[in-house]
């Protein structure tokens, strides 16, 4: 369950040096292909912005305003992520304008620019979450309260999608397990059960007949999961406020999971003794399980899961990358399913 | 008029091309073309298979014998992109492994019945010149008519791939009923006078 701590980590484990970028040489690419693509008539320029501690910056111009006064001062003291695994990768990260823009959020709808296009009207403030189930101190909060105590850090993660594309975000948010811990569960608490928002005024998708999501969307972690140290409560990401198609204002990211997991606008948290039910899993049970960790070995139904591609790509500039166990975490993660055949839990 | 009605639906035939060459070179695709690219020549092979099946039911309801000459052209323009999708798929989203796309073939039921769609598509379209209709003579009939079965599986071949949103696949499933349903009446009320 303990993180390794860095002397453990095997050498050949540490991201190699060619692949390894600090910031300013990434920086540099990132210029220089947003100059390229520009020429071509795409995108804008996407750069993360020097000037302070944090790895990536949103564009100023993109940049959020603060859902409400107390969060600027939340922001202003965030911990930037470390330099090593696992907490952070040099992998290249995707572009903020990437990141922003191509979503699966069926709340706003079913294309992936629905969620950033459709979202206008989705407001974060005020925002209450009920905490609910197997703990002492049961209650709805303000989100004030809730992310009140909590030391907000950076972290780097790759975000493998189950459609089979990926991409590597920077992340602002505190462990789970730090917010788990001040509800003080009780010993009946084995699972963690999510919920997100539903509300038909903002989430133009939830009214689609067409979509076949029983609202709201749910989704669990078993305790240990839910408390180890990688799973993260992301209120934000390039150093600026979450966009409510990234799942504002609080979402979860388990990075050794597929990304349908890291439910997003959590308006319920309810630890129960029972395995809950969860969203694509009560859809389509053959294809999406309970635990959907990452696994190149075991295929969806309908499509391979051994490569994926790694977001932004062009045509002829494809990263089209190998898929690894547990999205590359295997080294913190695996303990928590030894002797369980990942091929029947998947 | 009807001189130049043909190189028109012909030209007119391209554009999704045209526009497709358009967003590649403009890099205006997303985050993610190879999907998109499969996604969009996936589309424009069902449209355009629906609308050679809409050519003879039209003829019927129209009287007009003119919708039944563009009935080859059009339906080569949807092997054409039911050929762009399967190279986009085999190329942009396998990176040509073999033995993945042979995997894939075999053992994804809607990967399957997508390949068979294509391949009656395939073999519709290598007879289609006037020489192999003057060859088959009567079997020609029988074999182009397989292209029922094509409409059929391309639908459901696209509705399998689907995560949750149906309404598309709905829509050309319905227009598919109706073409074939005409026909189905069609030949029901000749058989019984």
């Amino acid at each position: 369950m303990l993180i390794k701590k860095p002397s453990d980590v095997k050498s050949s484990e540490i991201t190699p040096e060619n692949i390894y970028r600090n910031r300013r040489e990434f920086m540099k690419e990132t210029a220089a292909l947003a100059l390229g693509g520009s020429l071509l008539g795409g995108a804008s320029p996407v750069l993360a912005q020097d000037g302070d501690a944090l790895k990536a910056r949103a564009p100023e111009a993109l940049r959020l305003a603060a859902p409400a006064p107390w969060w600027e001062s939340k922001f202003a003291d965030i911990a930037p992520a470390p330099d090593q695994e696992p907490f952070f990768t040099g992998e290249t990260l995707t572009p903020y304008r990437d990141v922003t823009r191509y979503n699966n959020f069926y709340e706003f709808g079913m294309d992936k620019s629905d969620p950033s296009s459709r979202s206008g009207s989705f407001k974060t403030d005020p925002w209450a979450v009920e905490i609910s189930g197997e703990v002492a101190k049961p209650g709805t909060y303000d989100l004030e309260d809730i992310l009140g105590p909590m030391q907000f850090e950076e972290r780097v993660y790759r975000l493998r999608c189950v459609e089979a594309w990926s991409m590597v975000i920077p992340w602002i948010g505190f462990p789970l397990v730090d917010l788990i811990k001040r509800f003080e569960p009780t010993s009946k608490a084995k699972f963690v059960e999510f919920e997100t928002l539903v509300d038909p005024d903002t989430m133009p998708g939830v009214n689609s007949r067409f979509a076949i999501v029983d609202w709201p969307y749910r989704e669990g972690l078993r305790i240990d999961e839910a408390t180890h140290p990688l799973t993260f409560m992301a209120v934000g990401l390039y150093g600026s406020y979450l966009p409510a198609q990234n799942g504002a204002p609080m979402r979860l990211v388990v990075p050794w999971k597929y990304g349908f997991k890291s439910i997003k606008s959590i308006v319920r948290i309810n630890l129960r003794e029972t395995m809950p039910n969860t969203t694509w899993n009560d859809l389509q049970s053959n294809e999406y399980g309970f635990y959907a960790n990452v696994n190149p070995t075991v295929h969806h139904p309908r499509w391979r899961q051994d490569m994926e591609r790694r977001l932004p790509q062009t045509l002829f500039s494809r990263q089209y990358i190998e898929t690894r166990l547990f999205n590359g975490y295997a080294d913190q993660v695996e303990s928590l399913y030894s002797g369980m055949d990942l091929a029947a839990n998947y | 008029m009807s001189k130049w009605l043909k190189p028109a639906v012909f030209l007119l035939a391209l554009v999704p091309l045209a526009l497709m060459l358009i967003q590649i070179l403009q890099n205006n695709l997303g985050p993610d073309p190879a999907q998109e690219l499969a996604k969009v020549t996936g589309e424009w092979t069902i449209r355009f298979l629906l609308l050679v099946l809409a050519l003879t039911p039209l003829r019927h309801l129209t009287g007009i014998t003119q919708f039944a000459r563009h009935r080859r052209m059009l339906g080569l323009f949807a092997l054409f992109y039911a050929t762009i999708h399967l190279l986009v798929w085999m190329s942009f989203l396998l990176s040509f492994r073999w033995l993945a796309i042979g995997e894939e073939l075999t053992e994804r039921p809607y990967i399957t019945i997508g390949f068979v769609a294509y391949v009656i598509l395939l073999a519709l379209g290598v007879t289609s010149p006037k020489a192999m209709v003057r060859r088959l003579g009567n079997n020609w009939k029988k074999l182009h008519q397989l292209v029922y079965i094509a409409g059929i599986l391309a639908v459901v071949h696209l509705l399998w791939i689907l995560r949750t949103d149906v309404w598309e696949a709905v829509v050309y499933g319905s227009v598919l009923a109706m073409l074939l349903g005409f026909r189905f009446i069609r030949y029901l009320y000749r058989h019984r006078s």
